[in-house]
């Protein structure tokens, strides 16, 4: 018992002691509740999602008794063709169009849009002109798969990184290679390109693998698939090069790591769309590559989206990374 | 005589923590050179500025009369005290690995040979004992075949039979007409390897030399030994300088007719008398004032 006793109180100092590791154990989980306290604060209880185009605003005025029934989630849309394709794929139950002559889509193969069909006739009457989209469902794991990938990515890339860098700092690898004649940005450029490697194969495993039996949604091109994952996973591992640049505590570096990865979990859109969340919320997942490249690729493979069509992720992502990668570079120590 | 390298008026400081405090130092091509000091006496910052692995706070390292640059990192080996190594990785991929990471390197058969690594090439470098691990880390300190090697405590835990294989493998470097410079906490390992020794203490060198010269210069005088069941209390009363050592007593003195006389009339049994060669331990300790094993 003694020797447990002391032993638990040498653990306890070290952890006490590491003031960095410390603060991110207490800081990270209390960021958290309150981070998702303020995403799904309120007391929503929508079921049907209508999407609104030509502003909310309109719709309260020509179809008052539509806007105030509950139960509805009324999202707003700028884009016609976007807000269609929703609807066409089951990611939105109806389309209500207010700009001109009133008229909704709905999917004659949607039960909720079979419902919201009857509401809408059953509060405004002829008022708004059916519009049928036909379009298959898309699966949900059509839909989450590029969320899975993804993910998956990003906990190999910025752990596979950024833990093994700082471990290496901290044994004294990283002091033995200081003493040779290779160069910081040698050194970080192997860790980048041997990590890419390693991911890419690895998706590409997962995905060719699951495919045999559950056959994906594949509407776009593979190649324009494989440039948008593999700049993802580059961005990824340039926010782990980044983190691990210059710590040498295996806590701290785990703590930072968990503070990035776990709201890009949660709010890049993974698991579920964050439409219908505050719109704060959606802007500040618009700062996580994983964000982009889940849209991106989302796109792609479920809507036959085309590198073009992508091309505002793609900027981002390739962006993000250059300035993680040079700023990484930048700072790094071999102690 | 050209030195290979040179430290002026080196200073390192850390936070409320002065760890060398304007040292000068030169070292000749070709020689064993040998840091000693206590723990905390500034050896590894000392050396890991020569190395080029920390920047000192003011004075300047010369190689071969010229700033540490590019051209150091090429044709210096260095083995450090504590040092890992990629892991999951064998002797044979692991010295492949450094041997890419220079311009120009020697043969690894030769390496193999010279470190006695053959056996064990195939093995994960996570399995070595302690002994294996050095002569490793030793291969890799002179893959690039380098004109200046640092050996940071290079046998420390080693058993003394490891340890006296790793010091012919050293005598074995040296005989290359390669300069060493070497830490260590053995007095017996720098005097068997070191062709010179500088001793430090609180971020100074407090005396530099062959260690046979500062032997000479420091002890002018004889120490005997008598076991103590023979010396008795009487060599005590004799008005010799007399040290209570743990199954003998040890008498210094400069006239050694004169005290052997003083023990003969006093009465002391000499049947098992000798006389003890002073060493660099002695030195260490009379340099520093504290005991190395402290």
């Amino acid at each position: 018992m003694k020797k447990f006793l002391a032993v638990l109180h040498a653990r306890n100092m070290e952890f006490l002691r590491d003031r960095s590791a410390m603060t991110w154990n207490l800081a990270m989980p209390f960021m958290l509740v309150i981070g998702l306290a303020f995403t799904f604060s309120g007391n929503n209880k929508e079921i049907y999602k209508i999407g609104i185009f030509g502003g909310i605003d309109t719709l309260s005025r020509i179809a008052p008794e539509l806007q105030s029934t509950k139960h509805i989630l009324f999202i707003p849309y700028d884009d016609l063709s976007v807000a269609i394709n929703k609807v066409k794929h089951h990611q939105m139950d109806m389309l209500v169009d207010v700009s001109a002559t009133p008229k909704y889509w709905v999917n004659s193969s949607s039960p909720n849009g079979y419902l919201l069909e009857r509401i809408i006739r059953g509060t405004e009457g002829k008022l708004f002109q059916r519009q049928a989209v036909e379009g298959a469902e898309i699966r949900y794991v059509d839909w989450f798969l590029p969320g899975i990938l993804g993910m998956n990515m990003m906990f190999s890339c910025l752990f596979g990184v950024g833990f093994v860098i700082v471990r290496y700092r901290r044994n004294g690898f990283l002091k033995r290679l200081k003493a040779t004649p290779l160069g910081a940005f040698q050194f970080l450029l192997a860790q980048l390109v041997s990590r890419l490697l390693l991911i890419m194969v690895i998706t590409t495993v997962v995905y060719t693998g699951c495919n045999l039996f559950i056959e994906f949604n594949m509407q776009g091109s593979y190649w324009d698939l494989m440039f948008v994952t593999t700049l993802g996973a580059m961005c990824m591992i340039s926010i782990g090069l980044l983190i691990a640049a210059r710590t040498a505590s295996e806590e701290f570096a785990g703590g930072i790591l968990n503070a990035v990865t776990w709201p890009m979990m949660l709010l890049s859109g993974a698991w579920f769309s964050l439409e219908g969340t505050h719109q704060w919320v959606q802007n500040l997942a618009e700062i996580f590559p994983l964000t982009h490249m889940i849209a991106a690729t989302r796109a792609i493979m479920n809507e036959g989206a085309t590198l073009s069509q992508v091309m505002p992720h793609v900027w981002v992502i390739t962006a993000m990374s250059t300035v993680f990668i040079a700023i990484g570079a930048y700072i790094f120590k071999w102690e | 005589m050209s030195h290979i390298i040179s430290a002026t008026h080196l200073v390192k400081h850390y936070p409320g923590v002065v760890a060398v405090a304007g040292l000068d130092l030169a070292i000749p091509k070709g020689i064993c050179f040998g840091l000693l000091g206590p723990n905390g006496a500034g050896k590894t910052t000392t050396i890991e500025m020569l190395e080029g692995i920390h920047m000192p706070t003011s004075g300047t390292v010369l190689y071969k009369g010229e700033p540490l640059g590019a051209r150091y990192r090429e044709e210096v080996g260095i083995q450090f005290q504590h040092t890992a190594l990629q892991e999951f990785l064998t002797v044979r991929e692991t010295m492949e690995l450094f041997e890419s990471l220079y311009p120009r390197t020697l043969p690894i058969p030769d390496l193999i040979e010279m470190c006695s690594l053959a056996d064990i090439l195939n093995r994960d470098t996570r399995k070595l004992s302690g002994g294996q691990r050095q002569r490793l880390l030793l291969a890799l300190a002179l893959i690039n075949d380098p004109e200046l090697i640092f050996l940071d405590e290079p046998t420390t835990g080693l058993d003394p039979q490891a340890r006296r294989n790793f010091w012919d493998l050293v005598t074995l470097v040296k005989s290359r007409n390669k300069t060493i410079v070497l830490t260590t906490h053995y007095m017996e390992e720098a005097y068997a390897l070191c062709d010179e020794i500088a001793i430090m203490d609180k971020g100074k060198i407090v005396s530099q030399g062959s260690p046979s010269q500062l032997l000479s210069d420091h002890f002018g005088d004889v120490v005997l030994q008598i076991p103590k069941t023979d010396a008795g209390t009487k060599v005590f009363e004799l008005g010799l300088s007399v040290v209570d050592a743990a199954d003998f007593v040890e008498i210094r003195t400069k006239q050694l007719h004169q005290a052997l006389k003083q023990l003969l009339d006093g009465g002391v049994n000499l049947d098992r008398l000798r006389i003890r060669a002073w060493t660099l331990e002695d030195l260490f300790i009379n340099v520093t004032k504290k005991n190395i094993k402290s």
